[in-house]
């Protein structure tokens, strides 16, 4: 039984990476299709889908969209983005049977190795990215998450696999549960901030480009994302929601800690590195507001966080030694 | 005044006018004018935010080495082997502090600029809002339309009728709000998301708290361990501890007056798969009397599971093998006999340890070497453990004769052997010449007399035990920094000002919004605030706003 289990979990791993791609290729085939249509530098987008090939819009197609009209174009590319983000649900459903039967394999919950900390994550990537699409409409990050996606769990399976094996007796604890589900939604948000923050880096320098050309035509998917201001202020949203959750998470370890080994807080490479992520993303929030570190100082800010928060779960994984090192590597 | 205006991204001027209002600081020396001034500057410098932005950086760099380079804290013998391992930086690493990086001075004082600066930055927060606290939302500012979330249409409805409808609804949601009168008619202002501020300043206060918890309980707690062979007791004194490190405040008389015994140990092995030699449970059986005279009762220690006995708790953290040995010396007199020891060196639970015997005549005896749980013989015939579990115990040990050097007067490690006045028993020919002991053997020492007797093994425990007084303080702390930090983060301080106005015998409405903090969607507010305040025949013409959207 724990063996088909295990069996099943690879092969949906696999079928959830395999669909990723999926995913990506066709937010790939949305940005390209409509890579030539310039964005009207007065009309909302929204007008302009409305509109479609109707007037205005029309006159400023350029020639190689063939014979389609920009509705046409911009009808194609959405279909790709839907169907994008169709094979993204997808995929992250059978990433979470996947997860799940992992978890049943080894009799509990599953991140005690590398391996599980990346199928795990990055199904909180995916959750996190979905959720966002539904409430702020992020489907142009599409490109960016499941090019993440794919390459974590493609990493996963070809280099991190680890037969299932029993967690050692420190990490029989509901604190950990706990500690590291936070931890896994926070990290799940925080990559998700970090490839908003990298959008909205690339879309403030299409602006500022814009801004001293203001006649120049405004082609590329980036222009069809919002505005930098939009974005930023869903990253600062996403952000606003892990920090708080990370603060949980980040408690509910010292608790744990206090469990197993009598003590909250030992200053383990671990607990180091999660001080400095949480320290560097409270400057996050501090930067915002903070006379000349908004906007773009700011991303970077965040970028630097994500950074340390990677840094601690690959970098202290592979390399580091302490009471945490479970990482089976 | 010029720095908070920083710390609020909205400019209107007249929102920040209560929150800039600071006291004025330095020192009242009116006669030292520049000393003053720049006191008044420093305090201002230090309380800014870029300062408490550079100050965050600081620390988050200032962490770093701590997880590159060993603390003498977290891991003594990780230190120990860098020393050796570098000789020549060790000493560097030593001046700068860098194997005590959290109680260095450039870490303190780090942490300590902050809290200053924390403290300096919330003082006149608070006092700024406890004044606001009863505040009144402030009249419309006279031109509406420059805001960015902004509605304005014309309707034949009658302005009070207007007015009373956007009162409603805005008081129906929850936010203060107020008329005042206006040129041709009224405006209705409004404000929501004063708890902002609450928020964010308990979050900073909650900081303090956290800080003076966890500085509370380092100074009134303490920290030791202590290995105990399972059969032997453990009563809580100093001496009975192998190291201890006490709080600044802590008193040695304050230790709890308990006992408790060992009674035994039992691990649980993986034994197939590949997960074979991980242990999956440990636990061990106590009997402990919480006080002299008390009756004692049982207690099953486990990992994640600690015995707690008047607010000290004991922790499993380690366990070992100590194999149980029987020497007998020259004049064949039982010079040791028992349990000794061994510390694994690995996850096969081979383990090293030395057994002295002083009192051996004619010469004094010592032996050191390793106990292999599941003795096997590698490919060039070297012992090694198969599994970390007894099933086929060996012990091999190299036997020494001479000297121990215990009358030095220098402490000696119990797992060292100072060789300097021992020769090694060796076999013939002068070969050395390893004892290999299964459980109930018995090896003869050779030219000299004696002998050594495995007689079985019996196994230890690592406990830590500790007492952190106070520890709810800091625990506390991070939950209501946690829960100020939602509503700081959540709460939206938002202004909306519904100006209604008669002109031409028509009834002009403006709508508009001002968020105070930056991330919120005022537009969409503003939208929806107007299509439920202009009467329905004019709603459909609601165009969707690209804003609102996102
Ligand atoms: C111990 C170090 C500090 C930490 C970890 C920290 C953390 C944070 C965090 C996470 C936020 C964003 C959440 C919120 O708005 O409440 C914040 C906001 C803020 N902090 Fe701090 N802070 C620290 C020290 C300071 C200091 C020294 C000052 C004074 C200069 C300060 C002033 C502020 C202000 C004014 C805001 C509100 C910013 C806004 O309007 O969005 N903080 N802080």
């Amino acid at each position: 039984m724990t063996q088909a289990l295990a069996t099943f979990n690879n092969h949906a791993i696999v079928a959830a990476t395999v669909v990723y791609a999926l995913a990506l290729l066709a937010h790939a085939a949305e940005w390209a299709a409509a890579r030539q249509l310039p964005v009207d530098n007065t009309v909302g987008e929204r007008e302009l889908l409305r509109v479609g090939a109707a007037a205005g819009a029309g006159s400023s197609v350029a020639d190689d969209a063939g014979a389609d009209g920009p509705g046409e174009v911009l009808e194609r590319s959405d279909r790709f983005g839907r169907t994008g983000l169709a094979l993204t649900v997808l995929g992250a459903l059978i990433a979470a049977v996947g997860v799940v039967c992992r978890g049943l394999a080894a009799a509990r919950v599953p991140w005690g190795s590398m391996y599980e900390f990346a199928i795990t994550g990055s199904l909180a990537v995916a959750v996190a990215y979905l959720f966002l699409v539904r409430r702020y409409a992020v489907r142009w990050l599409g490109l960016l998450v499941t090019g993440f996606l794919v390459t974590v769990l493609g990493i996963a399976v070809l280099v991190l696999y680890r037969p299932v094996t029993p967690l050692v007796p420190a990490l029989h604890s509901y604190w950990l549960v706990i500690h590291v589900s936070a931890a896994a939604i926070a990290g799940g948000a925080f990559t998700v901030g970090a490839l908003v923050s990298v959008l909205y880096l690339a879309r403030i320098r299409l602006e500022a480009k814009a801004a001293a050309a203001p006649k120049a035509p405004r082609t590329g998917f980036l222009w069809r994302a919002p505005s930098a201001a939009a974005i930023d202020r869903i990253a600062y949203r996403v952000h606003a929601f892990a920090f708080p959750l990370w603060t949980f998470a980040v408690l509910c370890g010292a608790i744990w800690a206090q469990y197993a080994w009598g003590r909250f807080w030992g200053w383990d490479p671990k607990e180091v590195w999660a001080f400095i992520t949480w320290v560097v993303y409270a400057a996050y929030l501090h930067a915002r507001a903070t006379a000349g570190w908004q906007g773009r100082a700011a991303a970077y800010v965040a970028l630097l966080g994500y950074a340390t928060f990677l840094f601690n779960f690959v970098g202290i994984n592979l390399f580091g030694s302490g009471l945490h090192s479970y990482s089976g590597m | 005044m010029r720095q908070l205006s920083e710390t609020h991204l909205d400019a209107e001027a007249e929102a920040e006018a209560a929150t800039t209002a600071r006291p004025s600081t330095g020192p009242p020396l009116a006669s030292a004018l520049r000393p003053a001034e720049f006191a008044r500057w420093t305090w201002r410098q230090l309380t800014s935010m870029r300062t408490a932005l550079i100050l965050l950086f600081m620390l988050a760099l200032a962490a770093i080495p701590g997880s590159l380079i060993p603390q003498t804290a977290v891991d003594p013998s990780a230190v120990f082997a860098f020393r050796n391992r570098h000789p020549s930086l060790a000493p560097v690493l030593d001046r700068l502090g860098l194997f005590a990086v959290y109680t260095s001075v450039i870490f303190s004082a780090i942490y300590l600029l902050l809290m200053l600066s924390l403290v300096g930055c919330i003082v006149p927060r608070l006092r700024v809002y406890w004044r606001s606290a009863h505040a009144r939302p402030p009249n419309a500012p006279r031109n509406l339309s420059r805001l960015s979330a902004y509605r304005r249409w014309e309707t034949a409805e009658p302005t009070p009728v207007v007015v009373e409808r956007a009162a409603a609804l805005l008081r129906q949601q929850r936010r203060r709000t107020e008329l005042y009168p206006a040129a041709d008619g009224v405006v209705v202002s409004a404000e929501k998301g004063y708890l902002r501020e609450a928020g964010n300043l308990l979050f900073h206060l909650a900081l303090l708290v956290v800080l003076v918890g966890v500085a509370v309980t380092h100074l009134y707690g303490f920290k030791g361990s202590a290995s105990v062979i399972t059969g032997d007791g453990f009563s809580n004194t100093l001496i009975q501890y192998d190291d201890f490190s006490p709080g600044a405040r802590f008193q040695p008389s304050n230790l709890a007056p308990f006992s408790f015994t060992v009674k035994n140990f039992h691990v649980d092995w993986q034994r197939t798969g590949p997960g074979r030699g991980t242990p999956i449970k440990f636990d061990a059986q106590l009997s402990v009397t919480d006080r002299p005279g008390a009756t004692p009762y049982d207690y099953d220690l486990q990992v994640n599971s600690p015995l707690v006995v008047d607010g000290t708790s004991v922790f499993l953290v380690g366990h070992g093998y100590a194999p149980d040995v029987t020497v007998r010396d020259g004049a064949g007199n039982v010079a040791y006999s028992g349990p000794v020891i061994f510390l694994p060196q690995d996850g096969s639970f081979v383990s090293f340890g030395v057994i002295k015997v002083p009192d051996s005549v004619p010469t004094q005896l010592g032996f050191e070497g390793y106990f292999f749980p599941t003795g096997a013989l590698g490919p060039h015939s070297q012992p090694y453990s198969a599994f970390p579990g007894a099933d086929n115990p060996v012990l091999s040990l190299i036997g020494y004769r001479g000297n121990l050097g215990l009358d030095a007067g220098a402490p000696q490690s119990v797992f060292v052997l100072n060789k300097a006045r021992l020769h090694q028993i060796t076999g013939a020919g002068g070969r050395p010449r390893p004892l290999l002991l299964r459980p109930g053997q018995t090896r003869a020492l050779g030219n000299g007399g004696g002998s050594i007797r495995f007689n079985g093994y019996s196994q230890w425990v690592r406990l830590q035990i500790s007492r952190s007084p106070a520890k709810v303080v800091p625990l506390t702390g991070v939950l209501l920094a946690i829960g100020g930090l939602l509503g700081s983060l959540f709460i939206r301080p938002r202004r909306t000002w519904v100006r209604v106005r008669g002109e031409g015998g028509r009834t002009v409405v403006e709508v508009a919004g001002l968020d105070r903090v930056s991330g919120g969607d005022p537009a969409s507010h503003v939208a929806d605030l107007a299509s439920k305040l202009r009467p329905p025949e004019h709603r459909p013409l609601e165009p969707v706003l690209q804003e609102a959207q996102q």
